[in-house]
């Protein structure tokens, strides 16, 4: 177990350490686990919820909701994760941070592996990692002053209580941009991108490494989402932290993250550096979510979309090979029988596409 | 597009206060826009600047708290004032409107068939049988496969994006001649998204329909839109067609919108143009332009005489900015993209 000594308040610690540049990110994925290695290495990490009919809640089958997700997150990177709803991203997000335990595959946190730890075990982990959701107001108390809210981590972790507390808590909302003569306030006295900053703050108060970000900006309004996601860039640079970025807006996604994962229906289909995987999607169903998103407002042009057919079909009842198939456009006999493995591409990107099996240079997972 | 032809429907200085139990809410103040037959007008904004209840005051729709002041015109009469009867015939022939949540507008009880029949039994002498034969093609013309059977079938037991169909569907029932969409596929995934605006500018066509459409999202406007109005805090800030307006903005509201929203080109190493600040509540709009404490731009004037709409390129565009008093030439060198990017930090 890594416990570590209650560290002093503030951030100073982790500017000096932990705080990498961005050109070494990438080399971080490619080295050993262990101090120096990714920050969190997930493998074959696999959720089944039952389904159950009658009086005796018998089981007649599973939702996979999650079906053998393999990530890494290096330290100070965004690694996005897209994907439309039901295909488990969320799931992910609450297994990476052990809201809900997987059904099977390894988590792998800075060295330690979490699948398995006890409770108490697991809380000295729990403060290392947090999470910001997309309703900031029902995520704060409504009844609670912000200096308790935010203040409340602070509490639960044994780091600060009284005037310790006040003095961190004052000075993370002005970290957030806030200021600290608000932190007698309640929730309802702020507005929705203040409000969000406010649950960033509580997620900053026990010193993170990784912050995991589920659909952050996405009910902010739209010249709001910017402040916020300018204010995450800047605590990542100040702070070396790491982000799981979830969010269904690629164009938020692309700008925020280094590596972006796309999933449909519990499965990775595709991975990549984000510019390129916008740039040059490598699987049909990234082509088609980039096609259905419109031209941004500057271009003026109206851009014909590739309209992917149909609907995303039950995580209960998975169509066989390619789960994409029924709505790929590319469809070919392969795809009806056989489900792809992730091909490894010469550039770096993943694919889990038949079409690309010919330039592969290998497979992954 | 039918320029020359009157306009379907002409909203003309529209006022809309709430009366509440804090005090009187000005949501909207002094509205003024047309719509033409068989055009696009898309009506963005942000949250609270009053477009939707823009589009609630056209279908007669608000709360029975809201005063309507301003005329809407359709067909050579006013709207506003009309009695719940006389609104209804204009609801459904005239005009209909879907929702951002489609389980808002569907009655959870009955077969979304029930729903379809009621509503063309309603506004048409069809029989019985008839209506359900009308229901069926309805479903079948906005992409519900194997109609018949699923005319059964309740609301619950469809995805979003049906139910977001039967609504159009029922939307259509009577063939209006406007469709009124608010955030239409805001609650639905991208890829889903992408089908149901494709089917909605389909069937535009097909019906001969003008369609007013209201959305908080840039892409949705360059991809929809003929006409845009641009809303801040209550008020319209910028008219126009939708290319010259996405391209060049007259306003420095629209400008900086346009410009805090990341696209598949932007810079990642530099921080996004942010419009700092957040959107006035309307019980405190600011004095003179509602946008000027958060304007790159703002000059002395801006700070407490409010602005009026100042007709640019030969009265086809509008903007609510001192700038554009002195015509297109003054304004357009202000926001020409080099010139705030010397502007922006």
């Amino acid at each position: 177990m890594t416990a570590e000594a209650p560290e002093a308040l503030g951030h100073t610690r982790r500017a000096g350490t932990d705080g990498r540049s961005a050109s070494s990110r990438a080399e971080a994925d490619s080295r050993p686990a262990g101090a120096g290695g990714p920050l969190l290495v997930v493998d074959q990490l696999v959720k089944h919820f039952p389904i159950t009919r009658g009086l005796l809640r018998r089981t007649v089958g599973h939702v996979r909701a999650v079906d053998g997700v393999s990530f890494t997150i290096g330290r100070g990177e965004t690694v996005g994760l897209v994907g439309e709803s039901g295909c488990g991203k969320s799931t992910v997000a609450r297994m990476v941070l052990r809201l809900i335990a997987p059904t099977s595959g390894s988590i792998r946190f800075d060295g330690t592996e979490l699948t398995g730890l006890s409770a108490r075990a697991m809380k000295p982990h729990r403060r290392r990692m947090q999470i910001v959701f997309q309703d900031p107001f029902s995520s704060l108390n409504p009844r609670m002053r912000i200096v308790e809210s935010v203040g409340e981590p602070l509490v639960t972790h044994g780091i600060a209580t009284g005037a310790a507390k006040r003095r961190r808590v004052c000075e993370l909302m002005e970290l957030v941009g806030l200021s600290a003569s608000d932190v007698d306030r309640y929730p309802h006295q702020f507005s929705g991108g203040q409000a969000q900053r406010i649950g960033i703050a509580r997620a900053l108060a026990t010193n993170p490494d990784l912050i995991v970000c589920d659909e952050a900006v996405s009910s902010l309004d739209v010249s709001v989402q910017a402040q916020v996601l300018n204010l995450l860039k800047r605590l990542q640079q100040e702070l070396g932290l790491s982000y799981l970025f979830i969010a269904h807006d690629l164009n938020v996604v692309r700008y925020l993250s280094d590596r972006v994962y796309v999933m449909y229906l519990g499965r990775i289909v595709e991975v990549g550096p984000s510019e390129t995987l916008m740039a040059q999607p490598q699987h049909p169903y990234t082509e088609a979510l980039i096609g259905s998103i419109a031209a941004a407002g500057t271009s003026g042009i109206r851009r014909r979309r590739i309209v992917a057919r149909g609907e995303v079909p039950s995580p209960s009842r998975p169509p066989s090979g390619c789960h994409f198939h029924p709505r790929c456009p590319k469809v070919f006999d392969p795809c009806r029988t056989q489900s792809p493995p992730l091909y490894r591409l010469p550039d770096g990107q993943l694919s889990a596409c038949h079409l690309r099996a010919e330039i592969a240079e290998g497979q992954d997972g | 597009m039918n320029d020359a032809s009157n306009p379907l429907v002409s909203v003309r200085d529209l006022h809309v206060e709430f009366d509440t139990p804090a005090g009187v809410v000005p949501a909207v103040n002094g509205i003024s826009f047309d719509i033409r037959p068989n055009e696009t007008v898309v009506l963005v904004g942000e949250s609270g600047s009053g477009k939707s209840v823009t589009a609630l005051a056209i279908m007669g729709l608000l709360d029975v708290n809201a005063r309507v002041r301003g005329q809407i015109l359709n067909g050579g009469r006013d709207l506003v004032g009309l009695s719940d009867s006389q609104l209804r015939e204009v609801r459904g022939r005239e005009m209909a409107m879907i929702f951002q949540d489609p389980m808002s507008s569907l009655d959870p009880l009955y077969s979304v068939g029930n729903q379809l029949v009621e509503a063309i039994r309603l506004h048409s002498d069809l029989s019985r049988e008839r209506a359900i034969n009308r229901a069926a093609e309805l479903l079948d013309q906005v992409g519900i496969p194997d109609p018949r059977s699923r005319l059964r079938a309740y609301p619950h037991q469809m995805s979003g994006g049906q139910r977001q169909r039967v609504m159009i569907a029922l939307a259509l029932a009577c063939s209006p001649r406007l469709l009124i969409a608010d955030e239409p596929t805001t609650a639905l995934d991208v890829t889903i998204e992408a089908q149901i605006l494709e089917l909605i500018r389909d069937l535009q066509r097909e019906y001969h329909m003008s369609l007013l459409l209201v959305t908080h999202d840039m892409g949705v406007v360059s991809e929809m839109a003929d006409r845009v109005v641009v809303y801040y805090a209550g008020q319209v800030v910028e008219t126009g067609a939708a290319d010259r307006v996405l391209l060049h903005p007259r306003h420095p509201y629209t400008a900086a919108l346009f410009r805090s929203v990341p696209s598949p080109t932007t810079d990642r190493a530099l921080p996004l143009v942010a419009i700092p600040g957040t959107v006035p509540h309307p019980r405190n709009f600011p004095a003179g332009c509602r946008f000027h404490p958060r304007c790159e731009l703002v000059f002395g004037r801006c700070r407490d005489e409010a602005v009026p709409l100042f007709a640019l390129e030969g009265g086809t565009r509008h903007s609510r900015c001192w700038l554009a008093e002195g015509g297109d030439d003054a304004v357009a060198p202000r926001l020409s993209r080099d010139a705030l990017m010397e502007v922006s930090p």
